[in-house]
Parts: structure tokens; sequence; C-alpha cells
């Protein structure tokens, strides 16, 4: 009976549909965005990723005229990759959903990203850091926006170990993405003279922080690197805080930091942190608009890098879709490869054969209290790294889609 | 000089470490131990409201003005009064039914408080400043030790021996334990039993968000951190045995040093070796370590 109904309402649906989305799958177009909507990582994905993609949808339809028909869903994965995993699977084989956006923590995101090659739809992850997602673990159907490791490593990494941190030891949250980071910087510091003297894999996730940083005070490294994100890290600057580590002369590399992080931490705890993102809301005057409309929608919280990349990236393959005339992950996903990109919040930029999106990254300082004039004020440029040295070059990538052999 | 390859320095810095962990787990065990000890109660809430009791200290200081040391005693009395409130309306009808009804509820009330709590303040965790004649450290030669730890360690060793003291060895202490082996006599003596226990579990909720007030300037002011260490200290409890006072406070401080140790041999376990002694003990000594069979 359920049935019938189903199958009714579907040619229904498709009658009135234009000849234009003759093949969108069921006549509408339905993004899931899957993230942390309760846990440490919620206040830089959660709720707000969700608004983003919906903000998205709605320019897109108002600028390009499009005669789409598109739904967004949220769900929460808890940091969990089977979670995430049974999520997935149901929005794909049940509930008709065709794009899975967002997807923070590193571990869900690759099983998100396989999931979905297995299924022939399409993943384009803006929360996740590993950049195994465009090296070892790539795929047709996986596109990588925002930012990854490799390119905080190169950008955070580098500027210390180039102003003279050449000696580190490393805060690692033991899970894929604090893994990733601390090989990825691991490499850079290497690269550029400098040495590891030593390394602790903290349970992820973690609340006190004080057994690992008295470690890594005793190994007398000039640079203690914090390889690790949202809750963890503002515990671990926190924490170091508390116990004079920066007194002491050593300094902290915050390889992964957020915007939302420096402003739970309090620019008193926060400032001189160098760090490395693709977004800010104070870049230019496209970026602020979009800030000021997003901050009302989300009770005045300003958007993270990775909400941004949520809303650049649904616009993106808005525009695929309506170019490809289909909503088949494969295609669409090929034909963001070939479309270029232009958003107000990342500017120009293309999505490569690998999968990773390019467009360029900013080094940032954090600023003094008295630097700055008002909230989420907080961030001063330090300088651009344009996009064909942000990421990875392809000659050096290990997916298997790009190898040469 | 070294101890299985660690530095002595370095292994009395992290045992201190563990000592100023297993504080928080002996405050907030000890309030468990109470609640279910004297009235056979598993307070599933006992997290919330270590959290309520950081995130009230947190809204006085900044809509109020209410500095820590004025916290330290007001938090505790304003959650002990809910505390008091959700006993008279809601747990005292569970009395005479199984333990697990009195579960379910705090249970259902934690989670009801935590997202109520998340939604209006988002997971990122707000600051709350250390009290300034706290700030700076004591350099004692093998560790900078934060002054504030410090204090945090001397707070909690003298409240969980003071209730010890009163529930052990005092009057007080003595109708109490009576009241909960045999209530119908106790009020026949003239002992107003049902005050005697709204009374009890509004004190072991006040111990809970005590320690919340204490863990406010350590660790960020989040609504999930009561989540996070709910768990622990009820195995803490367990190992220590349910009804046991003094086996809740020892083995606080005692699974704090383990967990300390362990993050220096082998970080990667040291979120599950205290459950690893859980199951232990609850394989060799079902009632606990200091618990009695009942």
């Amino acid at each position: 009976m359920k049935r019938n109904l189903i199958s009714l309402a579907v040619a229904a649906a498709c009658a009135f549909a234009g000849s234009a989305q003759a093949q969108i799958s069921d006549g509408i177009v339905k993004i899931g965005v899957l993230n942390d909507m309760s846990g440490l990582y919620s206040d830089i994905t959660g709720q707000g990723s969700v608004i983003a993609a919906k903000m998205a949808v709605e320019d897109y339809i108002k600028a390009s005229k499009s005669t789409l028909k598109v739904e967004v869903v949220g769900a929460d994965h808890q940091n969990k990759p089977d979670v995430g995993s049974n999520v997935a699977r149901q929005w794909y084989d049940t509930e008709k959903v065709d794009m899975i956006a967002d997807v923070p923590t590193s571990s869900v995101g690759l099983a998100i990203a396989k999931i979905s090659a297995d299924k022939g739809k399409l993943h384009v992850n803006s929360g996740s850091a590993t950049a195994d997602l465009t090296g070892k673990a790539c795929n047709a159907n996986t596109i990588h926006w925002a930012y990854d490791t490799w390119m905080l490593a190169n950008g955070t990494g580098k500027a210390i170990v180039k102003s003279g941190g050449d000696t580190w030891f490393f805060l690692t949250a033991d899970y894929a993405f604090g893994h990733a980071l601390e090989r990825d910087t691991e490499a850079v510091v290497l690269k550029n003279g400098g040495k590891v003297v030593g390394k602790v894999r903290t349970p992820f996730p973690t609340q006190d922080f004080s057994s690992f940083l008295l470690q890594a005070q005793a190994s007398k490294a000039k640079i203690i690197g914090l390889a690790n994100a949202g809750g963890d890290t503002t515990n671990s600057i926190k924490q170091a805080f508390e116990f004079g580590i920066t007194k002491g002369g050593q300094n902290l590399a915050g390889l992964l930091v957020f915007l939302p992080d420096v402003h739970s931490l309090s620019l008193e705890k926060a400032q001189g942190l160098m760090l490395t993102e693709t977004f800010y809301w104070d870049l230019n005057d496209q970026t602020r608009a979009f800030t000021k409309r997003f901050a009302a929608a989300n009770g005045g919280k300003f958007p993270s890098m990775v909400q941004a990349g949520v809303y650049s990236s649904v616009i993106h393959y808005l525009k695929a879709v309506d170019a490809a005339k289909t909503d088949d992950g494969t295609k669409v996903a090929a034909k963001m490869k070939e479309l270029p990109t232009d958003d107000p919040l990342f500017g120009k930029g293309s999505v490569r054969a690998d999968g990773r999106k390019i467009h360029p990254a900013y080094l940032f300082e954090v600023k003094k209290p008295s630097e700055s004039k008002g909230p989420y004020d907080y961030y001063k440029l330090v300088s651009t790294i344009p996009a064909n040295e942000a990421f990875r070059p392809l000659s050096e990538s290990d997916c298997p889609l790009v190898a040469k052999k | 000089m070294e101890i299985f390859g660690i530095p002595s320095q370095a292994l009395f810095g992290q045992l201190l470490i563990g000592l100023i962990n297993g504080s928080f787990y002996a405050l907030l065990s000890l309030g468990l131990a109470v609640i279910f000890g004297l009235l056979n109660i598993i307070n599933f809430s006992h997290g919330a409201q270590y959290m309520l009791g950081a995130f009230v200290a947190y809204l006085s200081l900044n809509k109020l003005g209410i500095n820590y040391w004025l916290s330290l005693i007001l938090t505790p009395l304003i959650v002990g009064a809910t505390g008091v409130l959700i006993e008279k309306t809601m747990l005292k009808r569970l009395y005479k039914l199984d333990h697990l009804y009195g579960l379910l509820l705090t249970f259902g009330l934690a989670l009801i408080i935590q997202g109520v709590f998340r939604h209006e303040f988002g997971s990122s965790g707000m600051p709350y400043p250390v009290p300034e004649i706290f700030q700076g450290v004591f350099n004692l030669g093998f560790m900078f030790l934060p002054k504030y730890r410090a204090w945090v360690i001397g707070v909690s060793l003298f409240v969980c021996l003071t209730t010890w003291f009163v529930i052990e060895r005092t009057k007080l202490g003595a109708y109490l334990r009576a009241a909960t082996e045999n209530p119908t006599l106790v009020q026949a003596f003239g002992i107003n039993v049902p005050r005697m226990v709204t009374l009890t579990y509004g004190f072991g909720v006040a111990l809970a968000a005590l320690a919340g007030v204490m863990a406010a300037p350590i660790y960020q002011v989040s609504p999930m951190m009561g989540a996070d260490i709910i768990i622990v200290v009820f195995a803490v409890v367990v190992v220590g045995g349910m009804g046991s006072i003094m086996g809740a406070i020892l083995t606080g401080f005692g699974l704090g040093l383990v967990e300390g140790l362990t993050k220096v041999f082998y970080p990667e376990a040291s979120n599950t070796v205290i459950f690893v002694i859980m199951t232990i003990v609850l394989l060799l000594k079902p009632a606990g370590l200091f618990g009695t069979q009942k």
C-alpha cells in the first residue's frame, strides 16, 4: 500500500517536472548535511552547516533562476564512524539522498567517502582534515573542499619552522585525523631542517592535558605542536597557559584552530597563536556580507571555515547538477572537476582530478586583546599562500586516480 | 635517577597530576556514594549537576558579578536546592519501586539538562578565570604546580574527610545510617526521616555542584563536561564499593593516580584503564574493594 502511494507520488512529481529534470532522481536533489551536532566539533560544524547549506540553495536558485527542486536534511554522526556509516547507508538506500556534505572527524569522512563510491553517490567533504581523502583513500565520488592536513602543515608548520621553531614535541589526538596531521607536519619540519624530539598520543577526546603537557615541558622542545582540534585544542591551550608553559620559553603551535575556538578561548589566552585558514569573515566585502546574513540565522555566531566550505561546495554542486542535467553522483563529480569555481567566500579556484578543491590559503596571527575592535575581530593577516602552492602538488600525490605508473 | 625508564622527577610530576584528577573523582564519587549508600538511589544526573555547578558559577560571575569565593558557597546551595526540588517532586515517588526507575528518571533528567544547556550555549565551552590569589605556579623543582590545582587537592581532601567524619562518627550520621536501614523504626523514635532523606539528596547534589565550581577555572565550562566525567565516576564508585564512603574517597584518589601513571607509560590506554580495573575488581570482589555484601 505504502509502495503504491510512493510510486504514485513520484509519478506525479515527474509529471510536473520540466524536461530538464527528467534525469534528476525522484525529481528532487536531496543534500544530507552529516556532522557533529552535539559534541566537541558542533560549534565548528553542527547546525551552522545546515544553515549554510540552506543559504547556498536559496542563493543559487535566486541567482541562476534554476528550476531545480532541492531539499536539505541534517543528522548527527557523534564523531563515530559506525554511527555515520549507518546514517549514510540509510540516507542513500531509503531516503533518496543524492549528496552528503560536511562530515567533520576524519575517521567518519573516510568511511563516508568509501560508502559514497560504493553506491555511486557523491560526497563533498568540508569538515574532515585528513589529506588522505585526496591521497591514498581518494575515489571518483569524493571531493575535498575547504582545507586539509597537508595545507595546515605547510602553512602553519612551515612558517613556524622558518621563524626559528626547529625542535618539536607533538600532542596528537589518537585517531585518523591526529595521525595524519602529525605525519604531514613532521614531514614539513624535517624538510625544513627541524627535529621532532618526541610525541604523545592522547585519547580522543580528552578533557585534561596536564600530564601530556608536562611531558612536553620535560622534552624542552621549542615548539609544542597540537595535532588536535576543537575542544581538545582549546583545553590544551588553556591548560598550557595554566602550567606556565609559554612563560618557560616554549611556544604552542595550534595546527588546526578555527574561529569559534579562538572565541571560546578569549584573546587573552589565544593571542600570538599562528594558524592557517582558507576563510575569514573579515577578508573582503563579500565575506562580510555573507557573515552578516549567516550570523543573523545562527544566533549571532560567526561562520567557521567549515561552514563557509559547506556553503561554497553546495553552490558549486548545484551548478554542476544543472550543467550535467543529472544528480548521478559519479557524473556530477566529474562535472564539478570540469567547471571552474567562483564564489563570494573562497574566490576563484578549481577542483582537481584527485578531488582536491584548490583556493588560496591565509596565514593568520591571533590579535592581542588591545588590537581587537570587538567580538570575532581576532585575526591579522600575515601572508597569503596562492592556490597553486597551498595544497599538495599532484606530483606528490598517492591517489590512484592520478598516480603515474 | 630513572624509574622504569622515566626520570623520577617527571614521574613525581605525573603522580601529582594524577592526584589532582583524583581529587575531582573523589569529590564526585563521594556525592554519588552518599546518595546511593544512604538513599539507595542511583543518581545518574550527578554529572549534569556537576555541570550545573560550573554553569551557575559562570553565569553568576558574568551576569551578577558574583566572584569565585562567594560562588563556592552560593552555587552548591542553589544547585542543592534544585536537588531538593527534584527529590520532593519526583524521586520520592520511586522509593517503593525497583532501583532501575530511579536510574531511568535521573538519567532522563541528565539528558534534558544537558540538552537545554547545549542548545543555549553550544559545546565549545566558556572561559572562567582563575581567582587572582591562585594565579601563578609553585616551583617544586621537578615541575611547576599551578597554585590553583594545589588548592583543589586541599579542598577536596578537606571536604571528603569532613563528610566521612560526619557520616561515620557523629550522631547525625548515625541517624542517617539508621534511617536507611530501617526507616519505620527510626521514624517511630520521632526523627523526621523523609526530611533527612531530602536533605541528604540535596547535600549529595551540592557536593557535585561544588566539584563543578572547582573545575570551572581548569576545564572549559561546557555542557558536555558532566557527561564526559560521570562514567568514570561511576566506575570509581563501583570499584570502591557502592555503599562505602571511605571506599569512594580512597578509590577516587587511587584511580586518579593509576590513570596518571598510565598516561606516562601508555597514554592511549589512559581512558580505559579505570574500566579494566573495574572489570577485574568486579570479577574478584563483586561488592567492591571496601563494600559489604548486602
